[in-house]
């Protein structure tokens, strides 16, 4: 009988058990979100992450040693965003029809989540830096972590924000659009995509094939859009 | 399958390349998702031949987010000391930017006619 020390310290030096563990994690929040129902209350990500934040916890593990296993699954963020092409594609007509409806949606969108968010986050005495962080919080994680180590943030923090934001944004969009009557799936989609980048797109896609598709786009503008405007937010409101 | 995913690959890759060294303000996968929409475009098989595998990957789109998400345990020294006011600033600004959002879309599409047809919305 080999010493359970030694299979351990094997399982901890490759990828294996990080992406085992990191799939699997996953497996139970998706399961746990059909089980509800489609609840978006059982978010998946959230599910997941919480699994995996009290296993490392137990484990001893820190978060470099879990990213090695678990960067295969990161890696794929890339492939899925230039798959976004294709539902884009497929309603072209009628994302041609909506230009100016999406125009709107995309400058108050945009605009009221960065100016908003550094507003709050001043009332509470919340520093520079860490604002700096949170200004592109709506954006996709790559973009956002360019945008915030422009105007002096801090990357992983801004990372984990982003995180946050979609995932809040993701559970909240289906109860918060149906008190307010939103009854089109291309703004429905749309204002999720804007405001919670890609976890609220891949939301939006679990409820409708257009509204994330429109999700999708939304994403996109924005990610332009806040490049633009965070910089400016943060110089003229962030003290 | 494979020969999709080299595809998709693909785009990335270019997208990849010519964000960097065009000093776009976009990254490099949004790149290869305009390239590739305008491709699909010109040939319109393209788009069949890679619905399969792109419709696989974003069945499961979440997925992806997970490590990242798990960054989260990395920061739980500023989350607790600041907790509050990251919470109420990220939970107030993403309510208040996905109703404005959203409301803005469909005041325009009411102004400029271009509203969606009766069969394609929820049940709210």
């Amino acid at each position: 009988m080999s010493d359970p020390a030694m299979i351990w310290s094997y399982l901890t030096q490759g990828p294996l058990l990080w992406l085992t563990a990191t799939l699997v994690a996953y497996l139970i929040g998706d399961a746990a979100f059909r089980r509800t129902g489609r609840q978006s209350w059982a978010n998946p990500v959230l599910i997941a992450v919480l699994i995996l934040a009290a296993l490392l916890w137990v484990t001893r593990t820190d978060y470099q040693t879990y990213f090695e296993g678990a960067q295969f699954v990161h890696f794929m963020l890339g492939p899925a965003t230039v798959a976004l092409a294709l539902p884009l594609f497929d309603n072209l007509p009628r994302v041609k029809k909506a230009a100016l409806p999406m125009l709107a949606g995309l400058l108050v969108g945009s605009g009221v989540a960065v100016v908003s968010v550094i507003l709050i986050a001043r009332g509470f005495g919340i520093g520079h830096e860490v604002l700096a962080s949170l200004a592109p919080k709506s954006t996709t994680a790559p973009v956002a972590i360019g945008i915030a180590e422009r105007i002096g943030g801090r990357p992983t923090l801004t990372a984990a924000l982003v995180l946050l934001t979609g995932i809040f944004g993701a559970i909240i969009a289906t109860p918060l659009l149906n008190a307010l009557h939103i009854r089109d799936w291309r703004a429905r989609g749309f204002s999720v995509g804007v405001a919670a980048h890609g976890i609220g797109t891949a939301r939006a896609f679990q409820v409708n094939e257009t509204a994330g598709a429109f999700a999708g786009i939304g994403m996109g503008l924005n990610a332009v859009l806040t490049a633009i405007i965070a910089p400016l937010a943060l110089r003229f409101l962030g003290g | 399958m494979i020969g999709a995913l080299a595809i998709i690959l693909g785009y990335q890759l270019v997208g990849e390349v010519s964000s960097r060294a065009l000093n776009l303000p976009l990254p490099g996968p949004v790149v290869g998702l305009c390239l590739l929409v305008a491709c699909c475009l010109a040939r319109p098989a393209l788009a069949d031949r890679l619905r399969p595998v792109t419709q696989g990957l974003l069945a499961h789109l979440s997925l992806f987010f997970v490590p990242a998400g798990v960054g989260i345990v990395a920061h739980m020294d500023l989350l607790r000391e600041e907790g509050l006011g990251l919470v109420v600033a990220i939970a107030g600004s993403t309510v208040l930017a996905i109703g404005a959002g959203a409301l803005a879309f469909t005041t325009v599409a009411r102004l400029t006619g271009s509203t969606a047809p009766e069969d394609e919305k929820p049940d709210v």
